[in-house]
């Protein structure tokens, strides 16, 4: 990258609202200048900051998947100036997108291994472009078991339904959706938190099994106890973390938990790693 | 290693040359006190000056810059689309830095230009800038730069070094843009280099023998980063600290800024600001939790971040260089090389 923060011309392709109280909506980017989509090239972990001109920038993980190609995806939660402007472009505006930042899961280390994968909320959208990078043809072939739990709120606030679904049919891959409670009677999946139905569900850690932990700190404070009950040791325990960032390349100082700097250190560190830091996330 | 005598009476005329060819910044005082400052045509710099009261960092690092720009004007075809605002990155020098805060602008290149990125902005303009630095006859009562790698004579990261001898410059040419900007001056009244370095070398341990302040870093390597952070001693440190940012904004190794977008009518112009670890702001969530929402881990991160992250990340001593900046400026008497010292003397008791 020449100049680290000049983003890359994007369009808005396509914006679709992702969860009931449509306080999230999912993002679709193409971009504008040819060659920019390879310059962009990026693994599964990784996130972006999304650039409006006159409005400032927001670090989001990338929910597409590096085996789908022609346009980039964005699911973002409204909260602050940046995310409610956002909310409010139409398709077609002119943005930037500059990235891919940060490192990724490891994909190299999980080859040959089983992969658990834990979220809740929506901190789910890296781990949807993990999976979609796992069960592609090309790859599926290089992991063990995929098991997948997922929990919201209630059914309507599950993000990428559809997929989850088609998910739920296949048979490489073992899912495990929840939900805290909901009063529709035809739920056919799974009610409880998200660190329940780890211990009920999800798979006794053996020297090849590795968890991925995304989602809100309650849950990623329960969730661990649960996966050291299942014999997971810290070093198995993969995270990505979140801090306010603005550069998102290292320089302007804020992000970091000790010497590590969440945005170019990580977001992705090992359960091991964290206990070495400061807690300051 | 090539000496140069200036005459004082030639000086102003040669700093004058060599505005034809070089942006000058220098030592003014104004109503603030003495700053580092872009030099108008007519001033000189001041170099009977004892310290600025900000750094020399701003020469590379403005308070604020304007980094890109772009239209939002829908008629134009480029709307919305960034470009790199333009920067004058013609040849500069700046005239008169001290040797540590020539040190702090090395310590904070580590930081913009790195194996990964490099900070365009902060490396355009270091490499534009030629420094010519003003050795320290009498260092300060708060000067304790020879404890932290550099001192009044230090070379490092200067393209030359000037010793004040009352009627004349002694200059010693470091490097070849220091080299190139004594000849934009028609400095070239060359001195004995073996009787000039003994002259140096005199005049810098009768400098140095005036330096009565230290820090002791010698034990911080060996201790975790948790154990410190972790100490008892934090609350003690910052219980009468107010979070008022100056010590970040005085300091010539602080580097923290923020990104800011400002538009006018259609035009809009993404700007880095310094910023500060003090503020509660600068890691505040979007969801209003705060990683270091109370003073005291403001304090402690950035007493950290100097004395023992930075330490531990490159492995090329503490990230701070002695000036004492902080320690005259700090409206509540908070002084670094306390810190310091509790810090290198902490023991984890078991």
């Amino acid at each position: 990258m020449e100049n680290p923060y000049l983003p890359y011309p994007v369009r808005i392709d396509d914006i679709e609202i992702a969860t009931e109280d449509k306080s999230l909506k999912t993002f679709k980017f193409v971009f504008l200048n040819e060659g920019d989509e390879e310059k962009f090239a990026y693994q599964a972990g990784q996130f972006a900051e999304l650039s409006i001109p006159g409005v400032g920038e927001i670090p989001i993980g990338i929910a597409s998947s590096p085996v789908e190609k022609g346009f980039v995806k964005f699911t973002v939660f409204r909260t602050g100036v940046v995310t409610s402007y956002l909310h409010n472009m139409k398709v077609g505006d002119i943005m930037g997108l500059r990235g891919p930042l940060g490192n990724w899961y490891p994909w190299d280390k999980l080859e040959g291994k089983n992969v658990v994968i834990i979220g809740g909320g929506f901190a789910f959208t890296t781990l949807r472009s993990s999976i979609v990078y796992m069960l592609d043809p090309a790859n599926r072939s290089k992991f063990g078991n995929i098991d997948v739990v997922y929990g919201a709120r209630s059914p309507g606030m599950l993000l990428y339904r559809e997929e989850l679904y088609e998910w739920e049919k296949r048979s490489d891959i073992n899912m495990h959706i929840t939900v805290d409670g909901t009063d529709d009677p035809d739920w056919k999946y799974n009610k409880g938190f998200v660190p329940q139905i780890v211990e009920e569900k999800a798979p006794q850690a053996d020297a090849d099994t590795f968890a991925i932990v995304c989602g809100p700190p309650i849950m990623i404070k329960f969730t661990q106890p649960a996966l050291t009950k299942l014999g997971y040791g810290p070093d198995q325990i993969i995270m990505s973390l979140e801090n306010r960032m603005k550069c998102g390349i290292g320089m302007c100082g804020r992000c970091n938990i000790g010497k590590e700097l969440v945005c170019k250190d990580g977001p992705v560190f090992t359960l091991e790693e964290i206990n070495m830091t400061p807690k300051e996330y | 290693m090539k000496f140069i005598t200036i005459d004082k009476k030639d000086w102003a005329k040669g700093i004058d040359k060599s505005r034809g060819t070089y942006q000058l910044f220098g030592p003014v005082t104004d109503i603030n006190g003495c700053q580092i400052k872009a030099l108008d045509a007519d001033v000189q710099p001041e170099m009977e000056y004892t310290d600025s009261v900000l750094s020399a960092k701003s020469v590379l690092f403005p308070q604020s810059e304007k980094i890109l720009v772009t239209s939002l004007n829908e008629a134009d075809d480029d709307h919305h689309i960034m470009k790199r605002a333009d920067g004058d990155y013609t040849p500069r020098a700046v005239i008169g830095i001290r040797p540590y805060d020539a040190r702090a602008i090395q310590l904070v290149k580590m930081n913009f230009d790195t194996e990964d990125y490099r900070d365009p902005y902060w490396c355009d303009a270091y490499e534009a800038t030629t420094f010519v630095g003003l050795a320290i006859n009498k260092p300060g009562p708060l000067d304790f730069s020879t404890s932290t790698g550099t001192g009044p004579f230090s070379e490092d990261g200067l393209d030359i070094l000037l010793a004040d001898m009352d009627d004349k410059f002694l200059a010693k040419v470091l490097t070849p843009k220091g080299e190139a900007y004594a000849a934009a001056c028609g400095f070239n009244t060359e001195a004995d280099a073996k009787e000039s370095q003994v002259l140096f070398d005199v005049m810098r341990k009768d400098a140095e023998k005036t330096i009565s302040s230290s820090v002791e870093t010698d034990k911080l390597k060996d201790k975790t980063i948790l154990d410190l952070y972790e100490a008892p001693f934090w609350d003690d440190v910052a219980f009468s600290c107010i979070n008022c940012g100056t010590c970040t904004y005085v300091c010539p190794t602080c580097w923290c800024f923020d990104i800011q977008d400002e538009n006018k009518l259609k035009a809009s112009s993404r700007f880095r600001n310094w910023d500060t670890c003090m503020s509660p702001l600068f890691t505040r969530h979007a969801t209003g939790h705060n990683p270091r929402g109370e003073k005291t881990m403001r304090v402690r991160q950035r007493f950290m971040h100097k004395l023992k992250y930075f330490l531990d990340k490159y492995d090329s001593g503490i990230m701070c260089v002695g000036c004492g900046r902080c320690v005259k400026s700090c409206p509540v008497n908070i002084d670094i090389r306390q810190v310091c010292e509790t810090m290198n003397n902490y023991e984890k008791k078991e």
